[in-house]
């Protein structure tokens, strides 16, 4: 393993306090617990929102947190997802009076550990919602596995919200947002190598030269298929039509009722994008794929998108949600209306995005 | 009869035993999930061992309450909430003592991996912790109502915990991580269900030692 580390042990810890002192302008980094928050946080009567999960995935989430986006991140360990009393004392901190949205990618941990820091925080009187993010096409049914990740539309959903909360929606009103989102939006990623995290030192799985891994999550995991390597072009075509054949997804997302003051399951579909639709269209780096690489797989979406009578809106290429050095691509697709373009189009004072 | 000290040992014992494995558990992890199992487990039990030193004069229940909270703040992924509701739950429904009854401890399982179900939804065969848990559980029911010595009672749960994390190898998982893979997750042993079965040894050990000593 060949990486710009000290000791194993001091990884995450060094790293961010390079990022806090290198963005001071901008936010503060709490130590035990660990969370990233906005300078001027709590910002009065503003809805708070707050995401987090494993490191490695660079900019998300940490880099997002600043004016127009994130209130709080919570990054757990490399690639694991963060504890509950983070995002409690995170929530603790950002809170202005107004409630706290938690931003959550499905995955069973990261699920659970919101969920517990949701029970936690409400028993101290704040409101707290849960938002599950799962955008990962490649996961096909939701009986049998934990469900579809969440990838590239946990960016726009953080952007999205973020912009809604500057706008003054109330924390109701923000839920559901965030939740359309979600339902507009869909995602596929592929990785042509494994990622090494530095506690392990050897690759998260083992990927021959001439083999690709289709439908990976973000958290170097092998993926729903291997096969032959292929072509930009091929693979482009299989990430776009994986997004765009993907049928009405039905599912129980597991969410918090004000009403019954309880955990409930609730059946969610997906809405289909095709023709007709205008989309915001992100080409996103695992990591290790170069942006030039980025371009050339950009180059061939956006013709099958036409082809398909699918305008893009707005466009995004390069580094949004990766995993350490792996090299490999996702795209997602977010069908959009005026509402949500507004949104995406205000501005924001992150590390990540700029704008 | 478990008295605070075995409750010490089997705490330790499993720090011991998650340090040596950790390893192994994330090579578990890695052919099936995203290879931090090990690593988590293992910066969890580290974590307990060194709150122990300032519990000398906890009971058990407190002691066993401070690895709840010790777990649910320091192992995260899915390991951390599931482990720490166990304590959580188990801790919760045992008296403040410095010595609990066989039942008592039984009830401690119970109650605990009832939490776990609760939290993380799985059933028996979804490839997870549960199925070393639930055998261990069973096992340890039946001894426990047919009057065994608790050595001898914790040794066949450990037992069944073993033959329920080997049966893990042919099963497809349905929760967690490893689902994604869908008919790719068989043939490998669930690492969570191999941790569960080191936490039933674990205390099937501290028990047995003290007792012939
Ligand atoms: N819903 C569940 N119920 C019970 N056990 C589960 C569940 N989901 C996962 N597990 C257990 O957790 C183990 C994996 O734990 P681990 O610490 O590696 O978390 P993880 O899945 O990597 O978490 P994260 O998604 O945050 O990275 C699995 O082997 C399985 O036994
Ligand atoms: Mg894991």
């Amino acid at each position: 393993m060949k990486k710009l580390i000290n000791k194993v042990d001091d990884v995450l810890n060094e790293q961010l306090k390079g990022f806090a002192s290198a963005h001071n302008d901008l936010l503060k980094v709490n130590f035990e617990p660990t969370f990233a928050y906005r300078k001027d946080a709590p910002i009065k009567n503003k809805v708070a929102l707050i995401s987090g999960g494993g490191s490695g995935h660079e900019p998300l989430h940490n880099g997002y947190v600043g004016s127009g986006m994130l209130d709080a991140a919570c990054p757990g360990e490399i690639f694991t997802s963060p504890t509950p009393d983070q995002m409690y004392e995170a929530a603790k901190k950002v809170d202005g009076g107004a409630g706290v949205l938690f931003i959550v990618k499905n995955y069973t941990g990261d699920v659970m550990n919101f969920e517990m820091a949701a029970d936690m925080a409400r028993e101290d009187g704040i409101d707290v919602r849960n938002v599950i993010i799962d955008d990962d096409v490649a996961v096909k049914d939701s009986l049998f596995t934990a469900g579809r990740r969440g990838m590239g539309v946990t960016v726009l959903a953080e952007k999205i919200c973020g912009a809604a909360a500057d706008a003054g929606y109330d924390l109701d009103q923000i839920e559901a947002l965030c939740r359309k989102v979600n339902r507009h939006g869909k995602s596929m990623g592929m990785a042509l190598t494994a990622c090494i995290t530095p506690a392990n030192g050897t690759p998260s799985f083992d990927l021959d030269e001439n083999k690709m891994e289709i439908g990976i999550g973000i958290h170097g995991e092998p993926g729903v298929e291997r096969m032959e390597l292929k072509s930009a072009n091929e693979i482009t075509q299989m990430l776009v039509s994986g997004i765009l054949d993907d049928e009405n997804y039905t599912r129980k997302l597991h969410e918090w009722s004000s009403d019954k003051n309880d955990w409930v399951d609730v059946k969610v579909t997906d809405e289909p994008i095709g023709n007709g639709d205008r989309v915001i269209a992100m080409v996103n780096s695992m990591g290790g794929t170069p942006i030039s690489e980025l371009y050339g797989v950009y180059s061939k979406m956006e013709e099958l998108l036409e082809a398909a009578g699918i305008e893009i809106a707005r466009s995004m290429v390069g580094h949004y949600i990766t995993s350490l050095e792996m090299q490999g691509v996702s795209i997602t697709l977010l069908k959009v209306d005026n509402e949500l373009l507004k949104f995406y189009d205000a501005p924001v004072h992150t590390p990540g995005w700029h704008q | 009869m478990i008295t605070k000290q075995e409750i010490i040992n089997w705490l330790e014992r499993a720090g011991e035993i998650y340090e040596k494995q950790r390893g192994y558990l994330t090579e578990l992890d890695k052919a099936i999930g995203d290879a931090d199992h090990g690593n988590n487990m293992n910066r969890g039990f580290q974590k307990v061992t060194e709150n122990l030193a300032d519990h000398s004069d906890s009971d058990i229940k407190n002691i066993l309450s401070m690895v709840a909270k010790t777990l649910i703040s320091s192992v995260g992924g899915a390991a951390g909430p599931l482990y720490g509701t166990l304590f959580l739950k188990g801790a919760g429904s045992i008296d403040a003592s410095d010595e609990i009854s066989d039942s008592d401890l039984l009830h401690f399982w119970e109650e605990g991996i009832k939490g776990v179900q609760a939290r993380g939804r799985a059933e028996a065969g979804d490839k997870t912790m549960i199925d070393s848990l639930l055998p261990a559980l069973e096992t340890l029911k039946q001894s426990i109502g047919n009057n065994e010595e608790i050595t001898k009672a914790l040794e066949k749960a450990a037992q069944s915990a073993k033959k329920g994390m080997e049966e893990t190898i042919p099963l497809i998982a349905k929760k967690g991580r490893a689902s994604y893979l869908g008919e790719r997750s068989k043939e490998h042993q669930d690492p969570g269900a191999t941790s569960s079965y080191y936490l039933v040894s674990a205390l099937a050990e501290a028990v047995s030692n003290n007792s012939s000593e």
